[in-house]
Parts: C-alpha cells; structure tokens; sequence
C-alpha cells in the first residue's frame, strides 16, 4: 500500500473543499435551511403529524440524505473528472499507485466532505425543528455507508462523463426525482398501493427509509432490509470499479 | 553499459484502429541522454506513455530496471519522472502545493527542503505561493519539471519540453539536464527541434510511422550519414571541367566561378588531397574555400523522406 499516495490524494481534495468552503458547505446549507422554513415551518405547520412525528422532524432524515446523495456524487465525479479534464490525471496514471489507493484517496475525500455536510444539516435541523435520534450507531452506519457508496457512484460517473454534461446529468436530473419520490416527504404509506409497488423499484426509498428509522423508529422498509439494499449498491459499484480498473476504462486507453 | 529500459517488441493499436506503435526495440542505457526524434504523430508520446503506464501496451514488453511496466509498476514507476508534453496544471494550486503533492503521490515522505532546492534550482522559489493560473507558460513548464524531479527520479522523459519556451529557458532547462545527468539520471527527451538533440543528445533515435528507423550515437550518426562539401571559389571562371577531373564528384555553377565536391563523411579525406593536387596540376586557382557539414536536420528530413518513399 503506498499510503503516502493516498494521504496527499485525500489531503488535496480535500483542501478544495477548504477554497470552495462557500459554494461546497454554505450553499447545501442554506437551501436545506430554506426546505424546512418551506415545508417544515409554513406548509408543515398546517399538516399533522406523521406516524407519530411532527412534519419538521419527518422531513429531517430525507433531507439529509437527499443532500448526502447529491454531494457525494458530485464531489465524486468532480474529483476525478476535473484532473481529467485539465489533464492533471497523467501524474496520477504514471504515479506508483494501484487503483485501489486512487479510489481511497478521491472517495475517502468526496465521502468525507459529504459527511461533514451532512452533519451540518442535522446540526442546522436542530434549530428548526425537534431531533431524536432512536439508534445513534445505525444512523450513523447509515451515513457513513451512503456516503462512501455514492461517492464511489460518482467516481464511476466522473470516469465515465466526457462532458460537463454527462458529468451533471445524474446529480441534477436523476438524484432529486428519486429522492423527492422515494419518501423523503413523505410516508409511502400514504400513497395509493400501485404507487408503493413503484416507490419499491426506488433505491433511494431504502436509505431514506432505513436513515429514518434510525431516528424515530419509523419505517417505509424494514430497516434491515435498507441495510441489504445499501450493502447491494455497496457491491455493485465495486465490482463495477473492479472492472474499470482490470480494463482502464476511459483512462489508460 | 547496463540498460535501464528495455522495450521488446512494443506495439499499441487504439481502440479507433489507429496503429500508434508497430514493434519497437529499444535498449535505453544508464546515465545517457537519448533523444527521440519524429514529426508529430510518428508514435514518441505513445512510446513514452507506455513506459509510465498511461497507456496499456497491446502486446510486446517493456523493463525498466529489469522489472516489467505493467506487473511491477510499483517499482517501475517510482523510478520515473514524466514531463508530459501538454501545460497541465491545476490552476488553483500554488507551486509550493502541487510540486509536494506530486512526491507524495510517488509515495515518498515528505520532505520540504528537498522540494525547496528543486524549485530553487528551477528559479521558482519565489513564486512558490503563486497560483498555477497566474503563471506565464514558460513558468508553468518548469512547474511541470519541477513535479517531475520531486520524487528524484533515476530516469526522466521530457515529452517535447522545449515547445513553446524561450531562449532563456531553453538555456536553463539543458542547464538542469545537464546536473541531472551528471547526477547518474537518465534522460529521455522527445522533440522535433532537431538542433536540440543535436545540441544535448547521446544517443539519437528516429521514430515516424510507429517504427523506429534507427538509433545510433550522435556522433556516429553524424559521421555516418552526414554529408560533406567542400566548395571552391575560383579565381577565374572555368567553362567545362577538365577530364582529369572526372573520377571527382564535382559540380561546376552555372557562372563557372564555384566548384562543389561532395563526399560522406569518412571517404572524403583521402580524396580531398588529391583532389587539390589535381587542381594545382591543371592550374586551376582558388581563391576561397569553405566546408559544409549537413546537420541532423538534413539528415532526418532525408531519413524520413527515404522511408515515406520506401512505404509509398
């Protein structure tokens, strides 16, 4: 293991996050803070509680995800797109590192960064609304697995985007459909059942789920089952980041 | 000498069919600056890439220092240093950053004095705080050298590192290549400035068309296929050259003032003499004269020539 590598890899990534702190930490912030101003505190006020919980607190878990999901895959595929794009990637390519040093170094660093916004979400959240947190070790497993699956998602997106354009389509066009469908809002369980059936085929019905059952022991799923779900996507990313190594797909080629 | 680099039967075909490299050998020896000459597209960056492990070799084999480059890259890897021939720099890292970055993705500890001699010695220090961005090219080149020499490397390539630099630096970088050498670091450079290799260079080597065509020392290079002229002026114009004269290659000018022999490089001394004394018999006078040598660049355009005729 060349740990050296790893620790400068990890170690410059995330001092980008140190020179873009307003656009990376400020910004996640304060929309999260302008959803529970909206949907907690204007609109939440006037809808009852559900299952139990008030609308702010329900909300918390899903929005701390849906930011999770769409910082990790952005820094993810930002961190390597961006040296391949400048061109920078060469040092990297013709460094004595293994493939599986680069992913620690650049998925360590975007899980990282979205773990501390993550963390500040739920910090923020408990200004606005009540936060009782049921299982502290399972949410915080729930965190931490998100986090390095969907940094190793952007990962993959970022080795396989070869333009801005692809490089945002998932973070901007797919990640907040299925967050917004997958019960971050909402309970599933209000829904009419051919729409449950549909919200079953979204993943990130199982992390919301699962994250929020972690709190107030509320859930769409059965939280062992989101556990399942996330160890699966867990493994399909690696062994796709398997093949792209065994290949050098879109970077040795 | 030992062979530090070892490149057997090398060839790399792109996944657009495009084949870059059509069986290569090449024994590149320790401590000596070989130069790799070819126009634009004849397979030098492909060679290079390969050997630093950007780009997966189709088939055939290289060492560097008997390890191969795509099992033992660790070891391989960290013997070398690569200056990419394109500026790439990330433009919001300052010097100081990205020169100490690069030792640590070479895996070695840090060391912060070290890194200050190599930005020193690269006239870099003081802009060691500066953004790459604010950089002019030249500056941004010798960053790249810079990131290249931080993990010390036994064996550097300089991917085309002249394109786009001036006098001055030019004059710089072949000062630290220079050092480098005499410090027991290999260098390989790429370059289509021809007086460039011949200015530094060793070892000579030619590449078009993903083959190399030869590799020979500078010197016997030069001496081999370099051609000679000698030219007359004479005192007096002469109409038509006197039979005696014939066995000589020469040429009369139109005005009948000039006489040019030419010769390669080592048969023309015998006969220069008598060649002169034939002249001196045939009264014919001379009142200056003067030798030409061709230069790598003549020999080049005609090796590549000849080869683009022998493919047609």
């Amino acid at each position: 293991m060349n740990f050296e590598a790893i620790k400068s890899i990890y170690f410059f990534e995330m001092a980008r996050l140190r020179r873009t702190l307003l656009q990376s930490v400020i910004s996640p912030v304060i929309t999260t803070s302008l959803y529970f101003i909206v949907f907690g505190t204007a609109i939440g006020s006037r809808i009852q509680t559900v299952e139990g919980v008030s609308y702010g607190s329900f909300i918390t878990p899903g929005l701390i995800m849906l930011t999770l999901l769409t910082q990790c895959i952005s820094n993810g595929s930002i961190g390597i797109y961006f040296p391949k794009f400048t061109g920078t990637i060469y040092e990297i390519l013709s460094a004595p590192v293994a493939m599986t040093e680069i992913i620690i170094g650049y998925v360590g660093a975007a899980a990282t960064k979205g773990l501390i916004i993550g963390v500040i979400i739920l910090a923020t959240a408990s200004f606005f609304v009540d936060i009782r947190i049921a299982h502290p070790f399972m949410m915080v497993l729930f965190l931490v697995l998100t986090a390095v699956t969907f940094s190793m998602f952007g990962f993959i997106i970022g080795i396989w985007a070869k333009n801005f354009e692809q490089l945002n389509i998932i973070p901007m066009l797919v990640v907040p459909p299925l967050t917004f469908l997958g019960g971050s809002f909402y309970s599933i369980n209000m829904l009419p059942p051919f729409w449950q059936t549909v919200s079953h085929f979204n993943p990130v019905l199982y992390l919301v789920s699962g994250f929020r059952w972690s709190f107030y022991e509320i859930a769409d799923v059965n939280p062992m089952v989101s556990l399942g779900m996330i160890a699966l996507f867990l493994v399909i990313c690696l062994s796709i980041l398997g093949w792209i190594f065994k290949t050098g797909y879109r970077l040795r080629n | 000498m030992a062979s530090v680099v070892s490149i057997n039967k090398l060839t790399k075909t792109y996944e657009n069919g495009f084949q870059a490299l059509k069986g290569v050998d090449l024994e590149i020896e320790e401590g000596e600056i070989l130069a790799l000459l070819g126009p634009n597209g004849a397979g030098k960056t492909t060679l290079i890439s390969i050997i630093c492990g950007l780009v997966n070799p189709s088939t055939g084999k290289v060492l560097v220092s008997g390890k191969d480059v795509v099992k033992d890259f660790r070891q391989t890897r960290s013997l070398i240093g690569l200056v990419p021939q394109e500026l790439t720099t990330d433009m919001f890292e300052t010097v100081w950053n990205t020169v100490t970055f690069s030792r640590g993705v070479y895996g070695k500890k840090p060391n912060p004095a070290l890194v200050e001699s190599v930005l020193k010695e690269l006239s870099l220090w003081d802009k060691k705080d500066n953004m790459l961005r604010e950089l002019s090219g030249g500056m941004k080149r010798r960053v790249m050298i810079a990131k290249a020499l931080a993990h010390e490397p036994k064996i550097l390539f300089l991917d085309e590192p002249t394109a786009g630099v001036d006098v001055n630096l030019r004059r710089e970088m072949w000062q630290v290549v220079e050092k480098l050498r005499a410090s027991g670091v290999t260098i390989i450079l790429t370059t289509h400035y021809i007086e460039e290799a011949e200015e530094i260079a060793d070892r000579v080597g030619v590449i078009n068309g993903g083959k190399l065509l030869l590799i020979e020392k500078k010197a016997a290079l030069m001496k081999k296929l370099g051609r000679k002229q000698l030219r007359l002026e004479l005192s007096e114009p002469l109409k038509v050259l006197p039979g005696s004269l014939a066995l000589y290659n020469l040429t009369l000018s139109d005005d009948g003032t000039a006489l040019v022999h030419e010769y390669q490089g080592e048969e023309g001394q015998g006969t220069i003499a008598s060649l002169l004394s034939t002249l001196a018999a045939e009264n014919i006078h001379f009142r200056d004269l003067s030798t030409r040598q061709s230069s790598l660049e003549d020999i080049f355009v005609a090796l590549v020539a000849e080869k683009a005729g022998e493919d047609a």
